[in-house]
Parts: structure tokens; sequence; C-alpha cells
């Protein structure tokens, strides 16, 4: 008996810490036999559509070298897409490195961000961790398999990229740049799996460590957008730049993705040394004492939902306020692509706007959709209150179901307006100091607010969702993804008129280049509030959703 | 006497599942009805129709004098509810969760709440997510019992406490049947139920198969007779309601049904009785044969009441 115990310790050395996790792998791929799958197919679908739409729109090298013109001449499009290498000769293969990757690799990073943290933290925090650790599972087991998940995902989505791109036979694709694409998809699964894997460790709860990895997604998006607006070397601060710095198809290099693979091993030592330092179940910090009591405004339909939804508020709020200002910075850089003569002329016969302008109405329109983000993930919070069984308890009260969900989407509708509000002013102000010419802060202020109709339409699909069709909350997340690849990829790809009309934020003025126009906002607005009534009325018809 | 509950014929689908079918449940104002029946026979679904969280797909249900569905909040003003497995916010404290549902429902009392909080021995200020299972059941129950209301609906209140608890749980609930609050109390724990209810109802399979006191549904229900005879007994296993009849020598041991009681009784002393022991069904009995999911409806004729002890 004695000796069981002593020899115990012995025993839980490496391959004891790591019991268990074979079995939990494919429990992993189990569990995620639909979500993955999906995934893989949407990123891989919507990549290699990339090569067949380039070779329709662009069929000669001067239709290629036209674009390529538009491209790197504009630093909208810099920020957004890439670098822009070997836009000298726009081949196929340089477009789709140059316009395609920057956009798809955040999606590859969400990927495995969401699968690293769903085996991890979120199974910690629902207690369903406790009881398979309970049985002969390794302490490092859950860790490793969820990395081991999201590796082998990463890796066979890298395989499918690079065999489909490689055998789509369009010119200049050729194999050694494919089997290269493929590869900065499974270095940046890495990456971010690596980014989620600590993150899950510094939080207690899934909800924050999945926010602070896509934090980190966007910054990283953020910094390689900077750095390849001003050329000053700060891409090479983001994983998401070194992928673009292999330059794909034009020099094909293959040792800017080590710098990816070795952040990811050390990103999970580390994320396996904080497993040794903290306990089951708790984050880094140590759990404060609360309130014995609560305020007199928590027993309120408002001011319990503020309660539940301001921590969110304040991180978004930093957030926004900071992304918008960052852009603003690079404003007067903008500037000297001006000079660029050609360029210039042809901006200016288009709408007489300035390439400042036309730079910064476009962030606006970046800013408005990551602030719906927060609004959508506000109203998905009602419903995850209802399936959580927490909502039971208090519509058991004197609180009715529209007044319950009524303030849910409030905090929703007003803290994107205030998003908004913070984005406009971080913008304006950052691009007032740069470029000396206060009339920034109003005009941007303005650009920015001018959105707020757009973003209340594409959350109230969500809580007309939650009323009407509940487990369809989530189709709102499809309408905005669609907004972005509409706004994104929409002239690039020249989609019909009628498809882009689909997105809300297609309708709004694009000020300050666009004149202000009133009748758009208005009908937007009431479409909004439409789906709203219509929402909290099929709420109060329905049956909870309850365990 | 005038109910406070009043449910007939209720039924309640989910997709193909009928999870009640014509249930019927009448409570009156100031009892303590118990709501008994094993897992998914449908108590949870009856209580969630009359907070108006479920619509009912037929039959009709009343609820202090309102319809559940249309007054819910009215109603909900005038009760306070304990689920049977309570979630708390993860970011809130214990004592906010309290404040907060007591708040919403129109009040509590800062003196009972202070005074439950000591008793039930619940520390407030700690985080939702750090709290055990007994310990949310005791936020909810504190929540519940601070609220001056008419009516408590309580689903399976103490699963997860303490037998300390338990106790201060019982003395709660006969404090507040003192001062008039009618209780629905859905629970398994039937030494809980056989101190604290006037009425009880059982109900499996979406329908209530028993209803009425303790004593009524002992009388329902077969006495197990224990008897030493001077003479061998004969005969008596034509008697009709006579069941399980064991015969050694001079000991014989069966059971009977309530209504055959007397003319067992009366057959058996017509062997000369030197001695006699009538035990009536626990509480335990009863709901063995309702709990059993091979039994039919009436559970008459299934054995083993008695046998197994």
């Amino acid at each position: 008996m004695t000796a069981a115990i002593v020899s115990a310790p012995a025993a839980a050395t490496a391959s004891g810490s790591l019991a268990g996790t074979g079995t939990l792998v494919r429990f992993n791929l189990r569990r995620d036999r639909i979500a993955l799958p999906a995934w893989l197919l949407g990123i891989a679908g919507f990549m290699l559509a990339g090569p067949y739409l380039y070779a329709n729109l662009y069929p000669t090298a001067q239709d290629r070298a036209n674009q390529a013109a538009v491209v790197a001449g504009n630093p909208a499009m810099k920020a957004l897409t890439g670098p822009g290498y070997g836009i000298e000769d726009y081949t196929y293969g340089a477009m789709l490195a140059n316009e395609y990757l920057a956009f798809v690799l955040i999606l590859v990073a969400l990927m495995t961000t969401f699968t690293v943290v769903r085996h991890t933290r979120t199974e910690e925090e629902t207690g369903r961790f406790e009881l398979v650790r309970a049985s002969a599972v390794g302490r490092y087991a859950h860790l490793a398999a969820a990395l081991l998940t999201a590796a082998l995902a990463s890796l066979v989505l890298g395989v499918i990229v690079a065999v489909g791109l490689g055998t789509a036979g369009v010119e200049s694709v050729d194999w050694p740049g494919s089997l290269l694409f493929g590869a900065t998809f499974t270095v940046t699964g890495l990456v971010f799996a690596g980014v989620a894997a600590v993150t899950a460790q510094v939080s207690a709860f899934g909800r924050a460590a999945t926010g602070l990895a896509g934090a980190v997604i966007g910054i990283a998006y953020t910094v390689r957008a900077l750095g390849d607006v001003a050329d000053n070397g700060l891409s090479w601060l983001s994983p998401l730049g070194w992928m673009q710095q292999t330059r794909v198809y034009v020099d094909d290099r293959w040792w800017p993705l080590l710098l990816g693979v070795a952040v990811a091993a050390g990103l999970v030592t580390l994320a396996f040394t904080l497993v040794d330092r903290r306990d089951v179940g708790a984050g880094l910090r140590a759990p404060r004492r609360g309130a014995d009591s609560g305020s007199a405004r928590l027993g309120t339909a408002s001011g319990f939902a503020w309660r539940l939804h301001r921590a969110s508020v304040f991180g978004w709020s930093v957030t926004i306020f900071l992304l918008a200002a960052s852009y603003g910075s690079v404003a007067d850089v903008i500037g000297s692509y001006a000079d660029n003569e050609s360029l210039r002329q042809m901006m200016e016969s288009i709408g007489g706007a300035t390439f400042v302008e036309s730079f910064l109405s476009f962030i606006c329109a970046i800013i408005a959709l990551a602030a719906t983000i927060f609004s959508i993930a506000a109203v998905r919070r009602a419903r995850s209150e209802e399936t959580g069984g927490r909502a039971e308890p208090v519509l058991a009260t004197g609180l009715s179901r529209t007044r319950w969900l009524a303030s849910h989407v409030a905090v929703a509708l007003i803290g994107g307006l205030l998003l908004l509000a913070l984005g406009g002013l971080g913008l304006g102000l950052t691009s007032a100091a740069t470029t000396g010419e206060s009339r920034w802060i109003t005009d941007l202020l303005g650009a920015q607010l001018a959105y707020a109709p757009a973003l209340w339409a594409t959350t109230a699909v969500a809580v007309a969702a939650f009323g009407l069709w509940p487990r369809a909350t989530g189709l709102a997340w499809a309408v905005l993804v669609w907004s972005l690849v509409a706004m994104y990829l929409g002239a690039l790809l020249q989609l019909p008129q009628w498809l882009l009309n689909l997105s809300a934020y297609q309708h709004i003025p694009r000020l300050p280049v666009a004149d202000l126009a009133v009748t758009p906002l208005i009908l937007l607005t009431l479409i909004a509030a439409a789906l709203v009534a219509a929402g909290i009325a099929g709420f109060r018809r329905r049956d909870l959703d309850l365990a | 006497m005038s109910s406070v509950i009043d449910i007939e014929r209720l039924v309640k689908t989910f997709g193909r599942l009928k999870a009640l079918d014509g249930l019927d449940l009448t409570v009156r104002a100031g009892e303590v009805h118990g709501f008994l029946g094993p897992n998914g026979a449908g108590k949870t679904t009856t209580i969630r129709i009359l907070l108006g969280l479920l619509r009912a797909d037929g039959g009709r249900a009343r609820l202090l004098g309102g319809d559940p569905w249309v007054d819910a909040v009215a109603l909900h003003r005038r009760l306070a509810y304990v689920p049977g497995d309570v979630t708390l916010w993860p970011n809130l404290t214990g004592g906010e969760a309290i404040d907060l549902l007591g708040r919403l429902r129109g009040g509590l009392d800062p003196r009972r709440r202070a005074e439950l909080i000591e008793r039930f021995d619940l520390n407030p200020s700690k985080k939702g997510r750090t709290y055990s299972k007994g310990n949310r059941q005791k936020v909810a129950l504190v929540a519940a019992l601070a609220s001056p209301v008419e009516l408590l609906l309580l689903d399976e209140p103490t699963a997860g406490l303490d037998p300390l608890m338990e106790v201060v749980f019982q003395d709660c609930i006969a404090a507040a049947k003192a001062s008039g609050v009618t209780v629905l109390l859905s629970s398994h724990i039937l030494a809980q139920v056989e101190k604290l209810c006037d009425r009880i109802s059982i109900v499996r399979r979406g329908r209530v198969v028993q209803t009425g006191t303790l004593a009524e549904l002992r009388h329902l229900t077969r006495t197990t007779v224990e008897a030493e005879t001077v003479r061998p007994v004969t005969g008596l296993a034509e008697l009709p309601g006579v069941h399980d009849l064991t015969v050694t020598g001079q000991q014989v041991r069966f059971a009977v049904d309530a209504e055959h009681l007397d003319a067992a009784i009366r057959a058996l002393s017509a062997f000369g009785l030197a001695g006699l022991v009538c035990q009536p069904p626990t509480l335990e009995e009863i709901m063995l044969r309702h709990y059993d999911a091979g039994g039919t409806d009436t559970g008459y004729k299934q054995a083993n009441v008695g046998a197994s002890r």
C-alpha cells in the first residue's frame, strides 16, 4: 500500500502526464465530426475557387497589370490585403498570394483557436474535464489532445489547399508554390493553436479565452496592415505578415515559416508550463472576494443586462478605439501615395476624393464590421443565458420576457453605437494629429456613426432568429461574414450587384468620400426595428429552451 | 377551500415524446403538496408550464386564479420558484444572485435574507462558478424563502444539500406553511415528503396516478400481515385480495389489499390467533410500485409489496 503511494509520483512523469491523449484525440475528432469538416470544406472551397475566379475575371496579362495598379497604389487595399510582392509581374499566383492570403489565414486562425479552447478551457469550465481527468488521464492530456486535434486539422487543410492549387492547372500556380501556399495554412493554424493554448490557461472562462485569442488575431492583422501600408518593417512582428513574406508564387521563400514554427513551439511550451502552475478549474489569477449583496441597479432588467455585458463592452471599447486610432495614425503616410500621378488622376476622376479620404472611409467600414461582432455576440448571450438554464429562474420572477430580451437587445444596439462613436473618435483624433487637419475629428465621427443603421439591421437578424428560430441565432454571423466578403472581395471579384446588396453595409454612404444620403439610413433603421419587433413577438410565443 | 393550482387534462409534447398525457392536479390553498414520481414522469414539465416557461398543448391550467401563460409576470410576483438544478452566473456572487432574483420578483425582506443566509450557512460573497451544487441550491432557496410570496414551487429543491441543511429546509417549509404559504414540493426524498406534505400526488408517464393524503394512499395499498396461529392455516390463498402467501407450520405471512383486510383477518382468526402483526405500506413501498417502469398503471397486480422487507 505504502509502496504504491510512494511510487505514484514516479509514474506521473512524462508518459503518465500524457496518458489518455490518444483516446482524447479520437474523442475530440468524434465530437468535431461536423464542425471541423465544415471548417475545412468552407476554407478550402473558398480558397480553391480563387484561381478559377481570377482566370475568368482577368484573362489577359493586361487585365492583371491594371488590377496590379489598383491594388498596389491603394493604401486601403494594402491594409486589407498585403505588401504586394510580384506586383510588377502580377501573375495569377501573385494575385492569390496578395489578395487572398491575409483574409483566408484569419479563418484558419479562428478555426484552430476555437478548436483548442473548446477542448480545453470550455471542458474545464463546464466540469466535464473533471470527470475525464478522474479516470486514467494525465495532467497534460487534454491540452496535448486539443493541440493535436488542431494540428491535424491544420495539416489536412494545408494538404487539401496544396493539392487543390497544384492540380488547378492555372498558369503560374505551380506545384512548388502550391506546396508552400498550403504550408502557410498549416503553420498559421499551429501558431494560433499555440496562442489559444496559452489564453486557455490564463483565463478561467472559455469565452474569455476565445476572446483573448481573437484579440491576438486582430492585433496580428492590424500590425501587418499598418506595417504594409507604412512599409516600415512592422509586418515582421505579425505571424500573418510572415506568411506573406514567403512571397509565395513569386520567390517561394520557405524560411519565414520557420519563425512561425518556432513561435508555435514556444507558445505550446509556455502553455504546458502554465498547466503545472495552476489548479484545475482556476485561471492564473486567484478569485477575489465579491460583494455580499447586489446593488440596487442589479435588481432591474436593464441593470442586470448591463452587469452581464459590461466587461465585454469595456473590452470592446478599448479594442475598437485602439484599432481605429492605429489606422488614423498612418493617415499622413497615405498622403504620400498620392505622389503616384496616374493613380491620383484616376482617383480624382472617380469622385474627387483624396487618397486619405478614401482610405479612411474604407477603414470606417471595417470598424463598423468589427463593432457588429460585439452586438451580435451580445444577442447570442441572451441565447446562452436561455440554453444554459440561467434565464429560467429570472423569467420565473416578475421580469417579463419582453423586458428581459429587450434589455439584452438594448445593450447590443446602444453598445454598438457607442463602439462606432469611439471608433470614429479614435480614427479622427489620430488622423487630425498626424495630418494637422482638425476637420477629421467631426468628419470621421459622422462617417462612422452613419454605419449605425447597418450595424443595427445586421444585429436585428440575430434578434429575429432568437425569437422565431432560436437554433439559428448564429445566422447573423453568416450575414456578417457575407458583408465582409462583399466589402472585401466584392470589388475584386466583380460579384453581381444584387448579391452585394444583401449586405446592409453596402447601402451606407461612404462618408466623407460620398455625400450623405439619409433615405437608406432610415430604411435600414426601420428594417432593424421590424426585425427586433418580430424577434420579441416570436420569443413571447415560444417555449423556453430548457435542459 | 379554494385551490391555488388547478390543472385538468394537461398535455405537453416535445416532438414525438408525450411529456404530459392528460395530467390532473389540484393544490389547495395553504397545503404542502408532495409531487412524486420517477425521473422523466413530467414533474418538471408541469412546473414549467405553471411558470409560463413552456406552453401547454392541451388541457387547462390555472394558477392563483390566473392563466400561467397570459398572466405570467403578475403571477410570478406572487410566487417563488426553486429549480432542481440551479445554474448561477459565473461572474455574479451568490449574494448578488439572491438580490437579483428577489428584487426582480418584487423585493425581499432583508432581515429574513440575513437570517436564512445564517441558517443555511451560505457564504454570499463567492462568485457563482465557485459554488458547489449544494451551495447553488442554497442560493436559490434563500432567494425564494426570503420573498414574501403566497406560493412556493419547489422542484427537488434540496438535491445536493447535506442532512443538516435538509433539517433547516424542513423547518423553513413548516414555518412557511404555518404562515399560510402554499407549497408544491417535487421531491424524491420520501422522508421529507412524509414529514411535510399534507397531500401527495404521484405522477407517472405524464399522468397523476394517485392523489390524496398519505393515509388515503396507504388505504389504497396492501397491508402486510404476519401471524402465528394455533392450527395450520388453509384456504387463505383462495380469498380475494390476498397475495404472496407463505405458510410455514403455524407461521403465516401474506399481503392483502386494503378492502379485503377485514375478510382476511376474519378467516385467519378462525385458525386461532397466537400473534398478529399488521404493517401498513410505507411511502417507499407505495412509490416503488409506481416507479417500477414495468408496472401497469394501477400496480395492484405487482407482487413484492412487503415481500422485499
